[in-house]
């Protein structure tokens, strides 16, 4: 940076407001919205300046949703928990599952390893709803419906494949010969994935680990077809604000504040992981 | 010999199915005492690395069986073999210090700390490191990690030490320093250690042995001296030397109590026929073409020998490198004065039947080493 001239910098500026305004610009509104009651919304022209209000956000944790028809009950702490807890199991037991299997293909080529994993990244390929039909069969006959297991086992359709392949690559860019370098020295081979593999490829795990959040936590298909209202997730959870009264904007947006937050602090936290397993991982693996 | 270290038996190694795939290693069969300091030595892909990888158990071996100290081992995961090895490229742990590097070689031993702290400090003697001993692998050079890498081989006590390229990063002063040194401290030990090198002069200094592989067969196997003297076959001849032999094609011809060799361009190496023993002349005779080959230092100039014209001219300080175009070749001479020769200079040499070596046109096999029969 410090051979730029003053324009240049000038212009670096200007752009990156630019960019940083148009991304950010729907996080904002939404934002002030949540402050907002219906009225104050729908007011048009729209208008910058309002009397913030917390109703939005003491209807959805207390749980009672005052319409002009009446008071509903929403679900919305409940449907969050379910988020949090949906999420955060399937990509540990993506992590469990997916780093030995990446780390596997990655240092083992067995007969019919790469067919393996690619049928593995395949289970991304096939549009959601064209397996969620006979998913939901075979889990009404397996009493799975509607349970967490049955959810958190669909989850692993996203979060698997994500880890295991970016995973692997980073497995990949460790020189195998340091894995070596430590066996022959008199440890086995659990030992050398345990202290020398995984903390190598530390970083990359964590980026796949946050990238399947995000992914499991923005999922919305699979939670609404095969979860009733006690297992939903937030993306779910939401379509109970179109009420018969009408469409509660405020409750929205401050349920879109509430439930991007988690991600959006996790995503801004281990940033700088996410952009190094991205480039370097998924690009290669 | 004394006990054998390392017993590597008719071993092949395919990488993909076996018979089908590449054969990077043909039926080797090596045998090492305790104590020897054994080079493998040969050019990119002849095979010297996937036998360290057989011996250290990062390869499987396709077929055969390999030995340490009367214990098989090539079934063994690595971590029961008992070999410490320095990798080609390194291979340092980038999270931990040179000297938490070298240290952790001895975790599995489970020595007291400061036996370990004395150890580490002697091998980073050795090997010029002390000042380095609490960087990170990614701040140091090349040449220091190389050195790191071969400390914490060095530092271990097992029954075989494999180094691969152990000195390939070093500058060359360096090198020929930690030569001796390294050489010193096997020996003192009693280590049995082999080393993977393309390089000859590494090999000559610090082997007892040199095993030359080519094309994943090996070729010779032998003490430095006999493989320049006396050398099992044309690879070994031209590979091993420097500069390399020089060779020509020659008809073997005989007239009146003399042999003649025929060479390309109409020269010919004429001798009177008592110049080679009974058994050397009666082989030459016994064939019609042979491939002769020469040592540099082996060619004189001469009066009356054979024309040849100079084509290079190299003082290399201590010696004198000439190149001449001969007999449709190149013929290579060192002499170790500075000699004043233009390019194009016309110059004669003379080759002494006791510095000829002859190898069978077909096979490349050697068939006589100047008196005597291969």
């Amino acid at each position: 940076m410090e051979h730029t001239s003053l324009l240049e910098r000038i212009l670096r500026g200007v752009a990156l407001t630019l960019v940083v305004v148009f991304f950010m610009f729907p996080i904002a509104w939404i934002f002030m919205m949540s402050f907002q009651t219906n009225e104050t919304i729908l007011r048009i022209p729209p208008q910058l300046i309002f009397e913030p209000t917390l109703a939005n956000y003491t209807a959805l944790i207390t749980g009672k949703l005052v319409t002009a028809a009446g008071t509903l009950d929403i679900a919305f702490m409940r449907n969050l928990w379910n988020s949090v807890f949906l999420s955060v199991t399937s990509v540990a037991v993506s992590l469990l599952l997916g780093v030995p299997a990446a780390y596997a293909f990655a240092r083992h080529k067995f007969r019919g390893s790469e067919d393996i994993a690619f049928t593995l990244l395949s289970f991304k390929f096939a549009p959601a709803l064209l397996v969620l039909l006979p998913l939901t069969l075979y889990f009404q006959k397996l009493g799975l419906a509607n349970t967490y297991i049955g959810l958190i086992w669909v989850y692993q359709l996203i979060c698997l494949p994500l880890i295991l392949w970016i995973v692997r690559g980073y497995f990949e860019d460790i020189p195998a010969d340091i894995e070596y370098a430590y066996r022959i020295g008199g440890h086995s081979w659990f030992a050398t994935f345990r202290k020398i593999a995984l903390p190598l490829a530390g970083p990359g795990i964590a980026a796949a680990g946050l990238l399947a959040f995000i992914f499991a936590w923005n999922n919305f298909v699979f939670a609404l077809v095969l979860a009733s209202a006690d297992k939903q997730p937030v993306t779910v959870g939401a379509l109970a604000f179109i009420t018969s009264s009408g469409i509660q904007y405020g409750q929205i947006s401050a349920a879109i504040v509430l439930s991007i937050t988690p991600t959006l602090a996790l995503a801004l936290y281990a940033q700088r992981y996410l952009v190094e397993g991205l480039s370097l991982g998924a690009v290669k693996g | 010999m004394s006990p054998s270290a390392l017993t590597i038996t008719s071993v092949d190694k395919f990488y993909g199915p076996i018979d089908r795939g590449v054969h990077a290693v043909k039926n080797l069969t090596i045998e090492i005492g305790k104590g020897e300091i054994v080079a493998l030595l040969g050019s990119s892909g002849c095979g010297k690395t996937s036998t360290l990888r057989m011996i250290a158990g990062f390869e499987e071996v396709s077929r055969g069986a390999i030995s340490v100290g009367g214990r098989q081992v090539h079934t063994l995961p690595p971590v029961r073999r008992n070999v410490a090895m320095a990798f080609e490229g390194y291979s340092l742990y980038p999270p931990l210090t040179v000297r938490e590097n070298m240290a952790f070689a001895l975790k599995a031993a489970r020595l007291p700390k400061s036996e370990v702290d004395a150890k580490v400090a002697s091998i980073a003697k050795l090997l010029e490191i002390e000042d380095i001993l609490e960087r990170y692998p990614s701040s140091i050079s090349g040449g220091q990690q190389q050195r790191a890498s071969l400390g914490r081989a060095l530092i271990r006590e097992a029954d075989l030490h494999l180094l691969d390229e152990p000195m390939g990063q070093l500058e060359p002063q360096l090198r020929a320093v930690l030569r001796g040194r390294i050489k010193h401290f096997i020996k003192e030990r009693g280590l049995t250690a082999i080393l993977v090198t393309h390089d000859q002069t590494e090999a000559n200094a610090l082997a007892d042995r040199i095993a030359v592989m080519e094309g994943g067969v090996l070729q010779q196997f032998d003490t430095s001296d006999r493989i320049k003297e006396r050398p099992a076959n044309l690879f070994t001849g031209t590979f091993v030397g420097e500069p390399p032999m020089n060779v020509f094609e020659a008809y073997v011809g005989a007239a009146a109590g003399r042999i003649n060799l025929r060479l390309p361009d109409g020269l010919s190496l004429d001798y009177d026929k008592d110049a080679f023993s009974a058994p050397v002349r009666n082989e030459l005779l016994s064939r019609e073409r042979v491939v002769i080959g020469i040592r540099p230092y082996a060619v004189r100039r001469s009066k009356e020998g054979v024309p040849a014209r100079v084509s290079a001219n190299q003082w290399l300080g201590d010696q004198t490198h000439i190149a001449a175009d001969f007999a449709g070749g190149s013929l290579v001479l060192v002499e170790h004065d500075r000699t004043r020769l233009d390019l194009g200079a016309p110059i004669n040499v003379s080759i002494d039947p006791k510095n000829l070596h002859v190898f069978d046109q077909a096979s490349g096999k050697a068939i006589s080493h100047g008196m005597e029969l291969a």
